[in-house]
Formats: structure tokens, sequence, C-alpha cells
């Protein structure tokens, strides 16, 4: 089991009003499989990803990532799955200012111990031309559309050719071809045996994915196998 | 991470925020160049100041009218006219043992000219011994004579700058000036000696003692008395005479009443080294301000910017960083900075320094351009731990965040 969680939940309690997001959530996901999840606005979806992602912590629950508790993971240690196990797409991108497409998806990489830096820059610049974002190499991310920042931000995760892959709606900004392309890359990256959860609101993006979780205030309300499974790369129909 | 590549980062993070790392540096530049420009400047005046009174000559007595306890600065530093002391103390002093020669002085401003040159100058009543006393030399001519004195003859010896400023290259010997009006005689022109104390010597006339008491001011006292010790070992029993011989005749039988004050260069030397060092102190003080300003202006650029770097920080823990890279990091950013400013911070407070002893120098005055290593050192420290302190502590703090938590901060 690559990610297993059993009673998760998440509470906010930063100044103004203390919120609970996650109301005990308990989910597993192998290996290999390729999870979308939806679920009305503030249903906690992307306080989950951060959660699985070690991007925040968990209020209580025990989280057990590749069979190991993640409570005896220390800095180092979840630097290190941050880094290599795991690619993250923000739903608000979070590119770095005033740095270049290139060097935004190069940023994992200075984490990364014994890395060759010619072969990764040359990663960089296919995983780029991939998501058509070849003539954008040397933008900064203010003279980016949004849905190029949104493969910019993709390409970055992507680097490190991370085991999980945690996306929070790759394709929110995209037109129905972007959208595609990213959808047909995910698709890629599932079959060579990334494992992929992914947010969305859409649900012919959602059936892409093998796996549909619903969540409404905090908790899963639904688990199901998609039945009729799109392939991204014969065109998605809305 | 290897060091290249953080540098490299680095490097490219301070350029990628020119103007934060721009204004980062320049608190670091202000402080350190403030500190040591202002720390020179104390250490050239004081060592000024002190190689003048060295210059006065050594084995000196000065006899100062008006009483003084033994530390404090006689009253007539401070513009206090004392008329207690007279030429015939001087006429008496010189009749001790020990003492080589003697020199009384009053001293007044005027104008002086020649045909139609005219210049406001400083002249000075002294005795004929003025030379020895002063360690100054005739260039042509003579000095003044006791004949001279005895007559109120009107005839004057002008220093170097003051006879070339009135002549020209004309010849001054035996030509006549006017001071405030009054014919003199020039007999001699001093050799040059440089600037001293506040007043250029070279800018002095000196005309006979009685001359400039009877004629020019109409005063019976002098301002004060040199006199020449033979060797230092008799210094101090030379003071002790002369104590007594002006206390017989001021009639005074009580030496807490003394109405003069007779010190030797060497103390003159200590209390002007205590008033220097004072001096020092206050500037110190203000240097020291200069360098809080300037860690103020650095702590102000990394509080404006902490809120875009505790984002930029949750974002590179979010990517694989760990708190140590984060941390190394701002160490390297605030430790390229601070030594970047910290250099271009002494070399600008050197070239002040050099240039207010280059300007100083201008005006005939030996200034030395002194720069003390200790000030150096504590203004690149000071500015070196602010900028180290400020920049890593928010850091510090963020690393210590969740990313995402770090990655809201507004
Ligand atoms: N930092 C925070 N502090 C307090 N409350 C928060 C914070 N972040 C999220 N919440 C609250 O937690 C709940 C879940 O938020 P979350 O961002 O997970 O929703 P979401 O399902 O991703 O929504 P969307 O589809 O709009 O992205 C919301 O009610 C939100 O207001
Ligand atoms: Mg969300």
């Amino acid at each position: 089991m690559l990610i297993k969680l059993a009673n998760i939940t998440k509470d906010y309690v930063d100044e103004g009003v203390p919120t609970t997001a996650l109301r005990g959530v308990t989910l597993a996901v192998s290996a290999g499989e390729f999870v979308a999840i939806m679920g009305a606005s503030g249903s906690g979806k992307s306080t989950l990803m951060h959660v699985i992602g070690f991007l925040d912590k968990k209020t209580t629950g025990q989280y057990f990532f590749d069979n190991e508790n993640a409570n005896e993971f220390d800095d180092a240690n979840l630097a290190q799955i941050r880094n290599q196990k795991i690619g993250f797409v923000f739903q608000a991108y979070n590119l770095l200012a005033r740095t270049s497409v290139l060097d935004n998806v190069l940023l994992p990489t200075i984490y990364t111990p014994h890395l060759d830096v010619k072969a990764t820059a040359k990663k960089a610049r296919e995983i780029l031309a991939k998501l058509n974002l070849s003539h954008r190499v040397d933008y900064q991310p203010n003279q980016l559309s949004g849905g190029e920042q949104q493969r910019a931000a993709i390409a970055r995760a992507l680097i490190n050719e991370p085991r999980l892959i945690l996306a929070d709606e790759p394709t929110g900004n995209l037109d129905s071809h972007s959208g595609q392309e990213v959808m047909e890359v995910l698709q890629d990256l599932n079959e060579e045996g990334h494992t992929i959860v992914m947010v969305t609101h859409e649900k012919y993006v959602a059936e892409c994915a093998r796996r549909i979780i619903t969540l409404k205030d905090g908790q899963i309300i639904s688990d199901q196998k998609v039945a009729e499974r799109h392939l991204a790369k014969d065109g998605l129909i809305k | 991470m290897r060091f290249f590549q953080i540098l490299k980062y680095t490097k490219n993070n301070l350029a990628l925020n020119k103007t934060r790392s721009f204004l980062t540096m320049l608190g670091i530049i202000i402080g350190v160049a403030a500190v040591i420009a202002i720390v020179s400047v104390g250490a050239s005046a004081q060592d000024l100041l002190l190689a003048q009174v060295k210059a006065m000559g050594t084995n000196l007595i000065g006899i100062l009218p008006g009483a003084s306890d033994d530390q404090g600065l006689p009253s007539a530093v401070f513009g206090i006219e004392v008329t207690t002391l007279k030429y015939e103390d001087a006429l008496e002093i010189r009749n001790l043992p020990d003492i080589l020669a003697i020199c009384a002085y009053v001293t007044g401003r005027g104008t002086v000219g020649y045909f139609n040159q005219t210049k406001e100058l400083n002249y000075t009543g002294v005795m004929p011994e003025y030379p020895t006393v002063e360690d100054a030399a005739v260039a042509t001519g003579r000095f003044i004579k006791q004949e001279d004195m005895d007559n109120m003859a009107r005839v004057a010896v002008l220093g170097s700058k003051a006879a070339s400023d009135l002549f020209g290259q004309d010849f001054p010997l035996e030509k006549q000036i006017k001071i405030n009006q009054i014919v003199f005689k020039v007999v001699g022109v001093m050799a040059e000696r440089g600037a001293s104390g506040l007043q250029n010597q070279d800018e002095q006339v000196f005309i006979p003692l009685r001359t400039a008491q009877k004629i020019m001011l109409g005063i019976d006292h002098v301002a004060y008395i040199r006199a020449k010790v033979d060797k230092e070992a008799n210094i101090e029993p030379a003071i002790g005479r002369v104590k007594e011989v002006l206390r017989f005749r001021h009639h005074i039988k009580d030496a807490t009443k003394d109405d003069f004050s007779v010190r030797s260069t060497a103390q003159a030397l200590d209390i002007l080294g205590s008033i220097t060092q004072a001096l020092k102190m206050f500037l110190a003080a203000v240097a020291a301000i200069s360098l809080i300003v300037g860690g103020i202006g650095i702590m102000n650029i990394m509080f404006v910017t902490v809120s875009e770097r505790t984002r930029e920080i949750g974002l590179r823990k979010a990517v694989g960083a760990k708190r140590r890279d984060i941390l190394w990091q701002f160490l390297m950013e605030s430790a390229l900075m601070t030594s970047l400013g910290g250099v271009i911070g002494i070399i600008l407070g050197v070239s002040i320094s050099s240039a207010i002893a280059l300007g100083v120098n201008s005006f005939g005055y030996e200034w030395k351009l002194i720069i003390t290593p200790l000030s150096i050192f504590w203004a690149v420290f000071m500015a070196a731990s602010v900028g180290l302190i400020f920049g890593l502590w928010p850091a510090n703090r963020a690393s210590l965040m969740s990313p995402m938590d770090a990655l809201r901060k507004q």
C-alpha cells in the first residue's frame, strides 16, 4: 500500500474562526493507482492533498506512507520524500517569481543529491516540450498565461520522476485541448507505473482516472471504480 | 547540495532581487563607512592636536593668568581675560636658575598694509627670546631685540606667509608697513613653520611686546608666558620656583588663592590628551549611532520582505529543501551581502577619511591619515552580525513551519 490514511482529521486553528477541513478520512491507495478526487468547493480536497503530500500536518489519525508510519519521519525524511517520491501540482501553481520557467522546473533538483546537472536540464526541456512549453522556457511566471503557469507547475512536479504525483486541479485553467494533453501525460505516467492522485471538478476529467473518490464536508461519501475509462489520446468529450 | 551550487543559486537569487539586495547592502555600506571615517577623523584630530603641542617645544613651562585646579582648564581657555600677569613677572622668572629663555605674549588682530596691499592678520607682541622658546628661526634680517623693547620701537618681523602675501616678489626688509594705521619697519622674516594650533604661525606678524602693549593695545598685562628650561629633569623644580616668585610678586600667601597657573608641556599634553580622548569617545558614539541606523535599515528590508521570503521558503520546502538547506541559503545570502557591503563600506570609509585628510592638509596642517584596524573590525563585525541575525532569524522561523503554512503567508 502506498498511501494508507486512517481516520485523518484536519483543523485549521490560525487566527480567525477555527475550521475543521477533514473529519475522519480513511483511504487506501496502492501503487500504480490513478485516483480522482471530486467534491464541492470547500469540501476539503486540497487539504487532503496537502496532508497526503506532507505539505501540511494532519491533526489526528494515522498516515502510513509506503507502509511506514508518517509520525516517525523527521525533517530530513520528509524533505527527501517531498523531493524524490512525491511531485505536487499546486492549485495556485506557486511558481517562484522573477525566475525563468526552466529554473522553476529545475527547483526540486537543487535539493536532489548526486544529480547530473546537464542531463537534468535536458530532461527539463524534454518535459516542457511534452507540455508544449518549449517556446516559454526562458519566460518568467508573470509573463505566462494561467494555463502556461499550470503546465510549468506540472513540469516541475515531474522533473524528479516521483512515484506519487499529486495534482490539485491540473486542468483547472486549461482549454480542452491543453487539458487533454495534460491528461494524456498523466495517463502515460500512470501506464509507466506512477501513482496519481488528482483533484478535479470535471466529471469527464475524473473519468480519465481509474477510481473516483467524492468528498463532502471533509468526509468521503463515495469511492468507486471508473466503469468506462476515457483515454485522453482518443479525445475528451464534454 | 554542493557548495558551488549553493553559491551559484545565492548569486542568482541576489541578482533576481536587485533592489532588496542593494538596500540591504546599503545599510551595511553606510554603517561601515561612517564608522571607519568618523573613528579615523577622531584619531587624526587627536594626533594633530598632540603633535602641535609637542611641536611647541619640549622642556617648556607655560604660565597662564588666573587660577585653575591641576587637571582642569585655565580660565583663559574660555576667553575670559585675566590681567594678573605682567611683563615684569617674565623678567623675574628669566633670572631663575635653569631657565634658558623666556617670552611673554600679547595678541591682537589688525589690518596690515603695504602700499595698496592690505590683509587682516594677527599680530603678536613677543620678547627677544621668542625664537629660542618656540624653536623658530629667522630666515632673513633679524628678530626683535631688547633695545626694541626698551624703546617701544615700531619694528616688525613677518611670518613667512605674511611676508609673501604682503610683499609678493618685493624684498620686505627695511620697508614700511602699517598695522592699524601705525607705521612699522620690517626688520626680519621668519622661516616657514607650518600651521600649528588654531593659528598659522606663518601668517603672524611679530612686534615687540612693549610696543604691542603700550602703542597698539593700551594694556599693562600679558596673555601668557612661556619659559624654556635647560633640561627635562629641571622642569619640576623650575615650576616650583616660578610659583614661588609669582606668589611673592603677587603678594599671595595661600597657594590655593593663586592668580596664575603653571604647567609643563607634558602636563598640557596630558590635559589635551584627556580632552581629545573625550572627543574620540563622542565620535565613537556618533559612529555607533550610524551603525545602529545602518542596522535598522537592514532590519527594515528583511522585515518588509519577510512574507515573500516565507512563501519562497515554503515552496522550497515543498519541493524537497531540508531546514538545513534553507538556513544555508539564507546564511550564504547574508554572508555574501554583508561581505560585499563590508568591502564597499571599507573602501568608501577609507576614501572619505583620505579625502578629509587631503582637504585638511591643503590648509597647511599636518593631518595624518589614521585608520584604526580595530574600527574596521568592529564596523564589519557589527554590520555583519546585524545582517546575519536579521537574515537568518526570519528564515529560521519560516523553515520551522509546514510548507503550506509558509506558502499561505500573506
Ligand atoms: N489556512 C486555512 N485556514 C482556515 N481554514 C482553511 C484554510 N485552508 C482551508 N480552510 C478551510 O478548509 C475547508 C476546506 O478547504 P480546501 O481548500 O481543502 O477546499 P477545496 O475542496 O480544495 O475547495 P476548492 O474546490 O475551492 O479548491 C474550507 O472550508 C476552507 O475555508
Ligand atoms: Mg482546492
